[in-house]
């Protein structure tokens, strides 16, 4: 078969975004019916409010400016979808981009609220502290042999009682939430895009150089997996522990390695969050915020592939800031997670459905060769 | 003192019923990481059999019903596992990680459904079943005694005989170590996997309903069921996949678990003045660990995790 011949349909990437594409809409299709079941009289007006989110505005300026708050929240679910895909990519599971993300708001509101550093220090000690909590993990895997998906999750629990406990001393008093960056530390606060660029979304003040950074993370992480040495041997190290260390790389150094640069990616998302001043913390919280989580429905959604996931993570955080505009009389904001949750599931069965398309296309073009195999025997017999 | 002694044994007994779950499913060859999906589904069916039980059910059936509504949920709920893993060959770590989230989101999404239903004003996300539990609960001197004690107890002597001493269960065991040989003996890998993962979805199920009735308060469906499933596995991996041991192991984790409830009680440890925090963060920390130090000479089946796929060699 020549090069060009092959199908469309061959192409790993139209693949993985058929799959994608079909995971989203069985997955509203789901979350349709659940909302029919719920109460029927507003199920349709409610789902298409999800699929809208900030459109449902009318005037233009609050579309713009809500477009805007659903970026500033879509930079650091795109950092940790790329955690979550960069630890995939070299055979680890990090379900602990939760707790990575939970360490890097600890230490970059700490850094700023109570030592008063500017932001880009403070967003450094937000890597620093997930690529410490991820290189636990990776350790103790690589030493000790425990599964890192159970240890990630012991990490998040610890994580987020130690954060609430560390966050309680720069805390409002009367509010469980801590102090209001602006005010305390306006150091501290991201740079603002050009004034250009804040037109674009109607000058919202929580719009910040966050976005761009991380769109060139992804970017980097990228060059960093297909282009260098260093994303090889990674890579290698997850197909084959074995055949890496016969090789010569030092598989234990690249666990490490692996789980450390994908907890700084977490937690320095949460500080481009953190740091706009966007959200506080609430230093009560008693379950682990949900960005890591769904960063693994953003992975897995942009088909493990960097670039894909800047397009699924907004995705996914357009449907969550969507779910919280339905109405409230009928149903709850968490239709979005349950959706999200349900896009998780249906990728699990992605790698089936390119297998299945791919064998049958394979026995469709045999039939051909060999009905066109047929008809020359014929011809070579009629001569 | 006894208090801690009731709140080690009731979380003792979700431990061990959790556990014991991981340990058929993973026998079986199947890694099942939604146990806290599960759990959150087990719960869910035993607080709405709780809640729409007529008041004067004699307390016999109650337990009953409550127990089977929370065992149907688990396993109608682990179905989505089995489907995905052994039909579908998916990835079942990502597959559990959903179902986890799947969980939470659900029920949430349903019970608040439920009370938005029955008064505009009511967002909570709580079922109200505190009357109902009385059932449960047979006072002994100052020592709650609570059933699913004796039910967990004998789910343990169950789960032995089953692993050890049937047919059924060698041949589950089997399907975890070499499904190619099992299957060259005619015994059905297909069908053995789905026996795990269900039975795992009974027993996490049966655990859920235990955890949040072994509360005070009523349970938020928000909140998941804290990591709960996931120190189930913990306690499954430092039991090193057998019942007895993981009998002692959950008895050592829900005791720093129940430590967290009732510290308060200790003048020394009072004294120490130790924010809550710590206390909250110790059965996570002590498993972290206790499994650094059991996991290097780990005794997991052998093809826990594999897709049994009947072409391969």
């Amino acid at each position: 078969m020549k090069e060009q011949k092959r199908s469309l349909l061959r192409n790993d990437a139209v693949q993985s975004l058929l799959a994608s594409l079909l995971c989203i809409l069985i997955g509203l299709l789901v979350g349709y019916v659940v909302l029919l079941l719920i109460n029927p009289a507003g199920a349709g007006e409610a789902i298409s409010t999800i699929v809208k989110n900030f459109m449902t505005y009318s005037r233009r300026n609050a579309q713009l400016k809500y477009l805007g708050s659903t970026l500033v929240k879509t930079a650091p679910l795109l950092m940790c979808s790329l955690s979550v895909l960069f630890a995939y990519k070299a055979g680890l599971f990090n379900i602990g981009a939760a707790g990575q993300y939970v360490v890097g708001a600890g230490a970059s509101l700490y850094c700023a609220l109570a030592l008063g550093m500017p932001w880009y220090v403070c967003m450094l000690a937000a890597i620093a502290a997930g690529a410490l909590l991820g290189a636990v993990s990776g350790v103790l895997k690589a030493y000790f042999n425990v599964n890192e998906v159970i240890s990630c999750i012991m990490l998040n629990w610890i994580s987020l009682y130690a954060v609430n406990t560390l966050l309680s001393q720069v805390k409002e008093a009367t509010s469980p939430y801590t102090l209001n960056l602006a005010n305390t530390n306006p150091d501290a606060i991201l740079p603002a895009l050009p004034s250009f660029c804040m037109a674009w979304f109607n000058d919202n003040q929580y719009v910040t150089i966050a976005v761009p950074l991380a769109v060139m993370m992804a970017v980097l992480i990228w060059v960093l997996l297909e282009k260098t040495k260093m994303g090889y041997e990674l890579k290698a190290t997850g197909f084959n522990k074995a055949a890496a260390r016969y090789c010569g790389m030092r598989e234990n150094k690249n666990l490490i390695l692996t789980m450390a640069i994908s907890g700084g990616l977490a937690a320095m998302g949460a500080s481009m969050l953190f740091l706009t001043g966007f959200e506080q913390w609430q230093c009560t919280q008693s379950s682990i915020p949900g960005m890591g989580f769904n960063g693994i429905a953003a992975a897995f959604l942009g088909g493990l592939n960097p670039l894909g996931t800047i397009l699924s993570s907004y995705f996914i955080q357009h449907i969550t800031n969507g779910g919280a505009y339905v109405d409230k009389t009928m149903y709850s904001a968490q239709i979005s997670d349950f959706i999200s949750a349900l896009i998780i599931y249906l990728c699990g069965f992605v790698l089936f459905f390119k297998y299945a398309l791919n064998s049958r296309m394979d026995r469709r073009e045999e039939k051909k060769r060999a009905a066109s195999a047929e008809d020359r025997e014929k011809g070579g017999t009629e001569q | 003192m006894i208090l801690l002694l009731q709140y080690t044994l009731i979380f003792a007994s979700v431990l061990l019923l959790v556990a014991l779950g991981g340990c058929f499913s993973e026998h079986s060859g199947v890694i099942n990481i939604g146990l806290e999906g599960i759990m959150v589904m087990g719960a869910l069916g035993g607080a709405l059999m709780m809640k729409f039980l007529p008041a004067g059910t004699p307390a016999i059936a109650m337990i009953l019903l409550v127990v089977l509504a929370a065992i149907l949920l688990g396993m109608l709920y682990s179905l989505l596992l089995a489907v995905a893993a052994i039909n579908f060959k998916a990835d079942q770590t990502l597959v559990g990680t959903a179902m986890n989230l799947l969980g939470t989101a659900g029920a949430t999404v349903f019970v608040k459904a439920m009370n938005t239903a029955e008064s505009v004003d009511n967002v909570s996300s709580t079922i109200q079943y505190i009357d109902a539990k009385k059932a449960f609960l047979v006072n002994i001197g100052s020592f709650e005694f609570n059933w699913f004690m004796l039910l967990a107890v004998i789910a343990l002597a169950a789960a032995y005989v089953t692993l050890y001493k049937t047919r059924f269960g060698l041949r589950l065991c089997a399907c975890g170590e070499h499904p190619q040989a099992a299957d060259s003996v005619g015994i059905n890998v297909y069908k053995m996997r789905y026996a795990g993962v269900l039975i795992s979805g009974m027993l996490g199920g049966l655990g859920g309903i235990v955890y949040i009735t072994a509360g005070v308060s009523e349970w938020k469906f928000e909140n998941g069921v804290a990591g709960f499933g996931f120190l189930a596995l913990a306690v499954m991996i430092f039991g090193q996949w057998k019942p007895t041991r993981i009998a002692l192991a959950a008895l050592l984790f829900g005791f720093f678990r129940a430590l967290g409830n009732v510290y308060t009680g200790f003048d020394f440890l009072k004294a120490l003045e130790l924010p809550s925090s710590v206390y909250n963060m110790l059965p996570y920390i002590i498993s972290l660990v206790v499994l650094a130090f059991t996991s290097r000479k780990s005794r997991a089946p052998k093809a826990e995790g594999v897709p049994y796929d009947k072409g391969q060699r």
